[in-house]
């Protein structure tokens, strides 16, 4: 009975110990909270090689793009411990900025010697600054990303679809350089019989829901001439969100909606695009960069059947792409900040950024992204260093998820389900858009 | 048994605390028992629904926690109800309403009549008709989606079989006219079979002497119909109507799963408005009284329906 009684004590002592001695180990683990998507399973395995330097585990926490926000904007908002280090997307930067839920990071900056300048511009402004164009950081520029296209080059290499082409519009079938020349493309494939199976112009984003439609109309009237607002007078949007410019672009976007998109595709956004690319629907397929590492290497249409071009160019001449991608920051309502620190130091190496690029992950980088083997790194690498070079982003204000709810409304309003005119649509944004910042005191 | 374990635990119980059990009436002790319930009520329930009140009269936003909450007055109130926006998802949720409730009512009361003829299988039927009720909203939104789906889904098909359209043609999401009947299909697959349990308990309820004196009296199939089995069925057909009505004016998954509110805002229910002005704009305070102003709105005509359903009753 004694031995028996040893022997549990000795037990259930290694038991506990054990679990201390992991609970020691596992004290320092941070978690990393992004959204669920091809670039975080690259990170997982990028992450691996910090855990070996470091002896730091890492652990991840992906919600899915549709959710993305909505979970960690709440967990923000309350002050929440899940994530030690978040991936948060451009348009946080300013509410998280204002609400301190990012640590400031420019006294670490100087600390590690991490120079801004040593990342590509406008992923600096886009994901770090707040306020805008000002010294402030909060992110580390981690993820670049922007709207581009992706195209059927086995379709338009065709012979005799070239010469029907040609004979039709005029000119030679390839990339469009303008929206008038992606339209007739577009128009050209659309309910097409290719391979005993209908084919269809292109895929655009129609999402109602989150972000999907605005990012795409936004896109389109970038190059058109919309502005957010008089760059002389801030807030100041008669004039600039609904110009005549921008009218253009907006009922632009819905003539290609209408005429040249797969039937029921009224609510499509990042993966809905890629699986009617992959899925042979469609000629010509809109989305972010991140997704283009995939396309490339499916077995269908990736290889030599894929070609990448940048968002055309406006009837003026104008060309611009949408921003995506994030930086990286570390949670003001972490215990861990010292290693979540460690991470960041860590995650901005040159050679952490280069193999960040090789796995998959878009670097912002200059090093990464100047090097002279870049472009021709992969095949799709200059149409993304060419689209970097011409972004433009929503509004980054602590308002912006009321800013981006208004526009979705409108957009979809008129875009997908056809109500009033443009003009209708862009007044009513105005409106809106108004009503937000005289209510944050910002007019 | 029982009475040798209370026993037991009378003289196990400390005599300090023993003498303060003794001393609390039965009242008291009734009190004590419930009091662990009321409070959890008063903590999930009540103190939400009262501090909903006092936030609809401020500026609070959850996702600013550290800027001043100011006192607006009714300044939300005014401002949702003259919100064309508003005014057009109360109109949309009116529509959903009155046709789901209609549908599921004809077809649930017909069905029900059906079952009750007691015909050979009709346990089975009855089993079968039940399935759809028992699945989750969120699966029955998914599958239906693909349903929907006018390249590949069987009901754009079958549509295409019967009219001759060509099922691309077929948009039930996507087309503004069609989207809010797709939604009112699923729910009326989903629920009818639950007005259809709740009628066939009214129709059973119904003595069977009743209908063996129309019988006597040499009333027609039609006349018993009209004479008896609606009259006496009526007050389950309207507890199914109340309780079908309060669910349909709060849905929210089917539509968000369906069509998120599109195309455009054709499907834009109020539920669907309340969460993007809370959850996604984070307009607390606003969203708020959006929410008082549906409570009051929901407690009020489900009140006035009680009260018509009282008199039914008492006919």
């Amino acid at each position: 009975m004694k031995s028996t009684l040893k022997l549990a004590l000795g037990l259930s002592s290694a038991i506990f110990a054990s679990t201390a001695v992991s609970d020691v180990a596992h004290a320092e683990d941070l978690t990393l909270c992004w959204a669920a998507w091809d670039p975080a399973n690259a990170l997982v395995e990028l992450s691996k090689d910090f855990t070996k330097e470091t002896g730091i585990g890492m652990k991840f926490e992906f919600v899915p793009w549709t959710n993305y926000a909505d979970r960690f904007l709440n967990e923000l908002n309350s002050h929440g411990k899940l994530c030690d280090l978040i991936i948060g997307d451009s348009q946080w930067i300013g509410g998280a900025a204002e609400n301190g839920h990012y640590v400031k990071l420019n006294d670490f900056f100087d600390k590690e010697k991490i120079s801004m300048d040593d990342f590509v511009p406008a992923t600096v402004v886009g994901y770090s600054e707040w306020p805008k164009n000002t010294p402030n950081y909060w992110a580390l520029p981690a993820m670049g990303d922007v709207v581009g296209w992706t195209y059927r080059k086995d379709w338009f290499s065709r012979p005799e679809l070239q010469k029907e082409f040609k004979e039709k519009y005029g000119w030679d079938l390839a990339p469009p350089t303008t929206f008038d020349q992606l339209k007739q493309i577009a128009e050209f494939f659309q309910k097409r019989q290719i391979d005993g199976k209908t084919v269809y112009g292109a895929s655009i984003y129609t999402e109602r829901g989150s972000e999907g439609i605005t990012m795409g109309a936004m896109d389109v009237l970038y190059s058109y001439g919309f502005q957010y607002e008089n760059p002389k007078k801030p807030y100041e949007m008669e004039g600039f969100v609904n110009s005549e410019k921008s009218v253009k672009g907006l009922e632009f976007y819905k003539a290609l909606y209408d005429c040249c998109t797969p039937p029921g595709a009224s609510n499509s956004y990042m993966g809905e695009g890629v699986d009617a690319f992959k899925s042979g629907q469609v000629a010509m397929h809109m989305n972010f960069a991140f997704t283009w590492p995939g396309l490339q290497k499916d077995e269908n249409v990736g290889g030599d059947r894929i070609g990448y071009f940048v968002n055309p160019k406006g009837p003026d001449g104008d060309q611009f792409a949408q921003l995506g991608g994030q930086g990286i920051s570390v949670v003001s309502y972490s215990d861990k900040q010292e290693s979540a620190l460690k991470y960041i130091k860590w995650f901005a190496n040159k050679d952490v950024q280069a193999k960040w690029w090789s796995l998959g992950g878009y670097s912002c980088l200059n090093s990464v992204v100047k090097d002279p083997k870049f472009p021709s790194s992969q095949p799709y690498a200059q149409a993304f260093l060419d689209s970097m070079a011409i972004v433009k982003d929503f509004w980054a204000e602590p308002s912006y998820a009321p800013l981006l709810q208004a526009s979705q409304k409108r957009f979809h309003d008129y875009v997908v389900a056809g109500q009033g005119s443009a003009k209708d649509a862009l007044d009513g944004l105005v409106k809106d858009w108004t009503q937000i910042f005289q209510d944050d005191g910002k007019m | 048994m029982l009475d040798r374990t209370a026993d037991n635990v009378a003289r196990a119980t400390p005599e300090p605390l023993a003498k303060k059990i003794r001393g609390i009436s039965d009242k008291g002790l009734a009190w004590l028992f419930i009091s662990p319930t009321i409070l959890l009520l008063l903590a999930i329930n009540i103190f939400p629904l009262f501090w909903a009140i006092y936030l609809s009269f401020t500026n609070y936003r959850a996702n600013r926690p550290n800027e001043v909450v100011k006192n607006l007055g009714l300044a939300n109130y005014r401002r949702i109800l003259g919100d064309q926006d508003i005014w057009i998802a109360m109109q949309t949720t009116a529509h959903f309403v009155f046709w789901t409730i209609l549908l599921q009512t004809v077809i649930g009361f017909t069905l029900a009549w059906l079952i009750d003829r007691k015909f050979r299988g009709h346990a089975f039927w009855t089993t079968i008709i039940l399935v759809p009720m028992m699945l989750s909203p969120a699966v029955v939104g998914n599958f239906w989606r693909f349903l929907y789906e006018p390249q590949i889904g069987l009901f754009s098909y079958v549509v295409s079989f019967v009219t001759g359209i060509p099922p691309t043609n077929v948009q039930m999401l996507s087309n503004v006219e069609l989207a809010p009947w797709a939604i009112i299909i699923v729910d009326t697959w989903m629920w009818t079979p639950y007005v259809m349990l709740i009628c066939l308990a009214g129709l059973r309820s119904i003595p069977e002497y009743i209908y063996e004196a129309a019988e006597v009296d040499r009333a027609s199939n039609w006349r018993q119909f009209w004479s008896i089995t609606l009259p006496m069925a009526l007050p389950f057909i309207m507890l199914a109507v109340l309780f079908r009505g309060i669910e349909n004016f709060k849905m929210f998954d089917m539509v968000n799963l369906l069509t998120g509110g599109g195309p455009g805002s054709t499907t834009e229910v109020a539920s669907i408005t309340l969460k993007r002005q809370a959850f996604e704009s984070w307009r607390t305070g606003y969203s708020s009284a959006f929410a008082i102003i549906l409570f009051v709105a929901v407690f009020g005509l489900a009140n006035i329906y009680v009260k018509a359903l009282n008199k039914v009753k008492q006919r």
